[in-house]
């Protein structure tokens, strides 16, 4: 039962990994723009879900109404405004301007708020579980995080195989050049798939910030565990993402079983295995 | 000539260093049919990607229903009615066929062109509208790239070498359809090395030779002779 227990929660968190994973995962696959500023954007979604929390006395996952639409805003300002000059035919320009917005974020971040670390409190429901049998129960907290994840998932695959900005986001990452023939601005199609992108970000910052403690300087590590979702999953489908960061989950769960200082290591050697059995991934992009 | 649908006043034309066009003009009227031949590298595809935006000129090297349009990217033609058949089809691999119809039509300009008339006109697709379009023969995958340009409605379609690679009696089928959507009243600027079909096609003529043009006229009134001179620049 103890395993099961901890498979489970490996689970659970794996959940909150694919999140990080499905918005570089969506970038990725429109513009081949690998966002190093990643981790940092989704700390910073947790300090602004901190402020609003703060500021409006609110429970945390409320302050989403307000965070998600303000991530995606900055998601499409930041685009137009500064990584749509970037991309081109060179992917060494968009690493750099991404990388120096990471350092920029942590240090605004840090001048602002401090190295502190801070928490987000969502009351009762941190530590309210449902027992599932005798020695097996979940947190209602992770539950709530794995069933949002699955519905951010399902949504961003609805969006992408069912309606008209899936189909130019598809047929963008398919053939710019083309997109702009049959009328599509890829300026601001790109924009719309950050501010997609950034308003998943937020979700799962808010998430992250409610499981954890978090300061500044966590986001280069949440940006290696999406990578790692990312590259397990596959760019195939976005439920690829999702099994990569329940993959992820489990084994840092193990890990930690096993030795509290494998936790980490645990997910990087199972990251190592997959790539080395299946480099094109669990569910790989089918390529005509 | 009543007033051009689209004129071309000497454009030139570069990829980095590499001049590719030669001060190029072209006029069509609505309505008619220009071929553009020459051979391999003589500036054809150039001449096209510049008239639909995907190369930017000086403005007023390109008029387009009285505009100058010559640094208008190529989205914004896409809007303004200018629709091009890519060299190679180039169909979004990632789409079904209807998809990559839907998607030719999302600027929701208004016309005759719709799914169902898309469908009258190359039934084959109307069968493998659900199948991924890497699935298609080549001809079929020609008649997509075609849909998808039709579904916006142009008033002006350019067509880069749509028998290349393609069978001849599938080049036929789809020289056949032409009168068709003609018919709609749009003007075609076709670009082929196969002379005989397009001359057979088309009101005017132009032929490239290294980015310039080296003989234009009615179709009917060019020579044989004066045709394979200007091709082959002997």
């Amino acid at each position: 039962m103890e395993w099961a227990n901890i498979i489970l929660q490996g689970v659970l968190v794996g959940g909150l990994y694919a999140m990080f994973a499905a918005g570089l995962a969506l970038i990725f696959g429109v513009m081949r723009l690998v966002n190093i500023a990643h981790g940092d954007l989704i700390v910073l979604a947790a300090y602004l879900a901190l402020v609003v929390t703060e500021a409006l006395g609110v429970n945390p996952l409320l302050s989403l109404a307000i965070v998600v639409p303000l991530m995606a805003l900055i998601g499409y300002a930041l685009q137009r405004g500064l990584l749509n000059r970037t991309l081109g035919d060179d992917l060494l320009p968009p690493l750099l301007v991404t990388f120096g917005l990471s350092v920029i974020i942590q240090n605004g971040l840090l001048e602002l708020f401090t190295a502190d670390s801070r928490r987000l409190q969502a009351g009762a429901i941190e530590v309210d579980s449902i027992q599932l049998g005798a020695g097996l129960a979940v947190g209602t907290l992770p539950l709530i995080q794995f069933a949002l994840a699955i519905a951010v998932i399902a949504g961003l695959q609805f969006l992408f195989y069912r309606t008209a900005v899936g189909r130019a986001f598809r047929a963008t990452s398919d053939d710019q050049d083309v997109a702009q023939l049959v009328g599509l601005d890829n300026r601001h199609v790109f924009a719309l798939a950050m501010a997609l992108s950034l308003a998943v970000v937020a979700i799962a910052g808010v998430l992250l910030a409610i499981r954890t403690n978090f300061d500044p300087s966590i986001g280069p590590a949440r940006l290696i565990f999406g990578f790692e979702a990312v590259i397990m999953g596959g760019l195939g489908s976005m439920w690829g993402t999702l099994v990569g960061g329940i993959v992820l989950g489990v084994a840092q769960a193990i890990g930690a079983q096993l030795d509290p200082g494998w936790q980490v290591l645990a997910g990087h050697v199972a990251f190592l295995i997959v790539l080395a059995v299946r480099p094109e991934g669990l569910f790989p992009k089918v390529q005509g | 000539m009543p007033d051009p649908l689209l004129e071309v006043r000497t454009l030139d034309a570069y990829y980095g260093d590499f001049q590719a066009l030669f001060g190029v003009s072209l006029k069509i009227a609505a309505g008619e049919i220009v071929a553009v031949i020459g051979a391999n590298g003589a500036g054809k595809s150039t001449l096209l990607k510049s008239i639909a935006g995907l190369m930017r000129a000086r403005r007023d090297a390109i008029t387009f229903a009285g505009e100058p349009v010559g640094d208008v990217p190529a989205h914004a033609m896409a809007s303004r009615g200018v629709a091009l058949v890519p060299e190679g089809r180039r169909l979004f691999p990632s789409l079904t066929v209807e998809e990559n119809l839907v998607i030719g039509g999302q600027l929701g300009r208004p016309g005759p062109w719709n799914l169902p008339r898309v469908y009258d006109l190359f039934p084959v697709l109307a069968k493998r509208r659900d199948a991924p379009s890497t699935s298609l023969s080549g001809g079929q995958q020609q008649m997509v790239a075609i849909g998808r340009a039709l579904m916006s409605n142009p008033k002006l379609l350019l067509c880069d070498e749509i028998s290349l690679g393609l069978a001849p009696i599938v080049v036929r089928e789809i020289y056949a359809r032409l009168p068709s959507i003609l018919r709609e009243g749009l003007s075609l600027i076709i670009v082929e090395q196969d002379i005989v079909q397009a001359l057979a096609a088309a009101n005017h003529v132009y032929c490239l030779q290294e980015g310039r043009v080296v003989l234009a006229g009615a179709a009917g009134t060019l020579t044989r002779d004066a045709i394979s001179a200007a091709y082959f620049g002997v």
